[in-house]
């Protein structure tokens, strides 16, 4: 029977099959499901959520040093947090296999850039693997543990959001059960001391070549020939889209091992057709290497490097196929993304907002959406954990600079916090920094879909956890000034804002309110209403930023599907005219 | 290459369409077919549009499909009709909620939604209109709309009704037992709306 399933269903299910025994993950899309379903065979996997990326790789390089297969796996901009532990262990080898699952997402459906994780194949030295449906999702795990053993190196696992999140059938195998031998001690295999180095990376470079010739013959690689007029060599779902709209006499060079490049079988390839494309997503990664390689072909001049490909791209790109489409007459208006309804966000971003003196260094979180209208409360984002630390930057920068007049506000949540958060926190009080810290702690791992973290008190496997004290650590580290406030009580909120710019010692804001989706805590909500005669039409109220709130025959309007009675509009309401019903 | 069926689901985060593609694929699955499914998540949760592709046949390849190739739409709310409506063969058959859903722009007065939303579908395409919230909500149920526009869609189209699926005991087989007589119902009510 086979089953209908995602990309990352089915890498559970391989990491499951493949014998894994550790597998270690911080969330992200489009990666978050594979070890939420993993998680599953809890019983012969072992499955948690780190603290962050780097943490995540190195418990499961452990892993594969205790003897054990291993599995790691995190967005594409995850791998930049983990990028050092991978070179070295590049070098070091491996005892069990050890996979990296890089989850790319051309087309930034829910990521800060694009970037083509494959590169960080040729540049830490490593085998990249790339599958094109689910079944290979699941296939690969098992065929990428092998070639970790084989060839005792890590192995780099890369999808791309349509692979991760498309579902396709996959037919299952059973579990190989392997037991890893007794520790031995090899501390010329896993030390790495500047004496060992040259004889390692002339290892590496042996390793590479090796692996070159193996995807000659690799079951990962395919060729198909059609006809001898128009070669295709292509990966991941580009394979799929190149498939499809390709006349049928196209011959293919499928490729799931894409490096290092097999270059005698793409040679053999090429050397059978009269013209050769490459059809990838991404960066021109292939094509650089065929080239590299002396084979002519075309591709990024004419697939472009930019977003995502589909099959009309592809068809329109490549061959000029035009597909019509009819154009109507209405424009219909975006619908940007906005906080939720009862957000305890909020009650923060209304606070700061608009004011002048105010700098708000942002992070990446459901609070990013602080940036957005009319609240438009952010300054600057670039990555996870980044708040605190641009935040100081700033600060010096106006120090140096002798400008005086802004005051600095670096915010995270609670997951960013243990994920780089820390660093930060600590960087400010050890340097002197003119920045009050702020913790949005909304108990849980939100904007990638509820995620247990350090401080929510459960893991991954459901078992119940030491919770972590954000204030205690921010205690330990030398903040003096803790505050900690309901971001909902407009009021005491802007008191908190107040008095930590005023603090004469070290002071950070920690906000603490539920994120209003979590369903353990079966919260009960209310509703708010409008006393449509007493509203004055002053639209105060729409400077919250709730979806639930608008304007419908000149009042003020709320639309009681979506309202939870958080009552912050009818806190900024001069009139009164919101009222939480029953209250 | 062998005929794949292109159908395209879009709305607004929230409004039911993983029920839709669920009963969809369920139904191509157990009928042999080959059956390939992408959607797009993101920040759905947060109001903003969702689209969910679905795509059969004896040999499905992209998961994914572009302008000007859908066969089949079904839109929950009628301006994400009009805003998907470039994804569509120009003899698409499209089945539209007529349903006002405001967007945070719309609800807060820094746009206006726009007017004529079904009737620039109904111009150029071949559309069955509907209100699948009120025979939804006649029915008992509001909850069930998705299921009336899967009926609407089923009657409409010939690749759904001609694929020799019995989609009403796939319903049975996909939604809880509790909810199995309402969305029968829904879908039953849907197919009768589209024969109008
Ligand atoms: C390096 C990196 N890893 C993971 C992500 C994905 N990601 C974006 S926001 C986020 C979680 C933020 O959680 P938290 O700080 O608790 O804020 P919340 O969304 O709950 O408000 C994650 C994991 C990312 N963007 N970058």
């Amino acid at each position: 029977m086979k089953h209908l399933m995602s990309g990352n269903e089915a890498i559970a299910r391989g990491i499951y099959e493949a014998g894994i025994k550790v597998a270690s993950a911080y969330p992200g899309t489009p990666s978050t499901e594979i070890l939420e379903n993993a998680v599953k065979y809890k019983d012969s996997v072992y499955c948690e959520w780190a603290p962050n990326e780097k943490v995540a790789l190195e418990v499961a390089y452990g892993a594969c040093i205790g003897g054990s297969r291993s599995i790691c796996t995190m967005k594409l901009v995850g791998l930049n947090v983990a990028a050092d532990p991978m070179f070295t262990a590049a070098y070091n080898g491996v005892r069990g296999a050890f996979v990296i699952v890089s989850a790319d997402d051309p087309g930034h459906h829910s990521s800060q850039n694009e970037q083509d994780n494959r590169n960080y194949a040729r540049h830490a030295k490593i085998p990249c693997i790339e599958p094109a449906d689910s079944q290979e999702c699941k296939d690969f795990v098992k065929a990428a543990c092998e070639i970790s053993e084989q060839f005792d190196t890590p192995v780099l696992f890369r999808t791309t959001t349509r692979v991760n999140h498309s579902m396709s059938l996959v037919e299952f195998g059973e579990r190989v059960e392997i037991q890893a031998p007794p520790y031995v001690k090899d501390a010329q295999k896993f030390v790495c001391v500047p004496a060992f180095v040259e004889g390692k990376h002339n290892k590496v470079v042996q390793r590479m070549k090796d692996l070159a010739e193996y995807g000659a013959t690799s079951p990962l690689n395919s060729v198909e020939m059609n006809g001898s007029a128009v070669g295709v060599v292509a990966s991941g779902a580009a394979y799929q889209y190149a498939k499809e709209v390709f006349p049928e006499d196209t011959s293919f060079l499928k490729l799931g091992l894409t490096y290092p490049l097999p270059v005698a079988l793409v040679k053999d390839f090429a050397s059978k057709v009269d013209k050769l494309y490459v059809i990838e997503e991404g960066d021109g990664f292939l094509e650089l290497e065929i080239k590299a390689a002396g084979i002519e072909c075309v591709g990024k001049e004419l697939t472009g490097e930019v977003g995502e490909l589909n099959p009309q791209l592809v068809a329109e790109r490549v061959l000029g196929t035009v597909f019509p489409t009819k154009t109507v007459p209405v424009k219909p208006v975006g619908r940007p993304p906005a906080l939720c309804p009862g957000c305890p966000h909020r009650g923060f971003f209304y606070t700061v907002s608009g004011k002048k003196d105010y700098i708000i260094s942002g992070d990446i979180g459901c609070y990013g959406l602080g940036s957005t209208a009319p609240l438009s409360a952010i300054d600057a984002v670039v990555c996870m954990g980044g708040s605190f630390t641009m935040g100081m930057g700033m600060a010096k920068s106006f120090m140096m600079e002798g400008y005086t007049d802004k005051k600095i506000f670096a915010i995270l949540g609670d997951s960013t916090f243990f994920h780089n958060g820390i660093t930060g926190a600590t960087e400010i009080v050890y340097n002197k920094g003119n920045v009050i810290p702020v913790i949005l702690d909304n108990s849980i791992t939100a904007m990638t879909g509820h995620q247990e973290n350090p401080s929510t008190g459960f893991t991954l496997q459901g078992d119940v956890a030491n919770a972590v004290k954000i204030e205690k650590v921010m205690e330990a580290l030398g903040y003096q000034n803790i505050i900690i406030v309901d971001p909902n009580d407009l009021k005491a909120m802007k008191k908190a804002v107040e008095d930590a710019a005023a603090s004469e010692v070290p002071a950070c804001i920690i906000t603490r309110r539920p994120c209003v989706l979590l369903k353990r805590l079966n919260l009960k909500f209310g509703k708010c209403v409008v006393d449509v005669d007493k509203c004055i039409s002053c639209k105060k109220c729409l400077k919250v930023g709730c979806p639930a709130v608008a304007i419908r025959d000149g009042k003020s309007w709320i639309d009681r599907n979506q309202c939870v009675g958080c009552t912050v509009c009818a806190q900024v309401c001069p009139v009164g005219a919101i009222e939480k019903e029953g209250e | 290459m062998s005929k794949v069926t292109s159908i395209l689901l879009s709305g607004v985060g929230g409004q039911g369409a993983v029920l839709i593609s669920k009963i969809l694929t369920n139904g191509f699955v157990g009928a042999g077919y080959d059956v390939k499914q992408s959607e797009n998540h993101g920040m759905s949760q947060r109001g903003g549009c969702v689209t969910t592709q679905v795509r059969f046949g004896d040999k499905v390849y992209g998961p994914l499909f572009g302008k000007g190739q859908a066969d089949i739409m079904i839109a929950l709310e009628r301006m994400e009709a009009v805003r998907c409506a470039d994804m569509l063969k120009p003899d698409a058959v499209v089945i539209v909620n007529d349903y006002r859903q405001d967007s945070s722009l719309t609800a807060s007065g820094l746009a206006e939604y726009p007017e004529g939303c079904v009737e620039a579908m109904q111009e150029n395409f071949n559309t069955v209109v509907l209100n699948a919230e009120e025979i939804a909500t006649s029915l008992g149920n509001i909850r069930c709309a998705n299921v009336v526009l899967l009926g609407a869609a089923c009657a409409a189209c010939k690749e759904l009704n001609q694929s020799g699926i019995d989609w009403e005991s796939v319903i049975a087989a996909t939604v809880p037992p509790k909810h199995k007589e309402l969305n029968i119902q829904a879908f039953r009510a849907g197919m009768a709306a589209a024969a109008q």
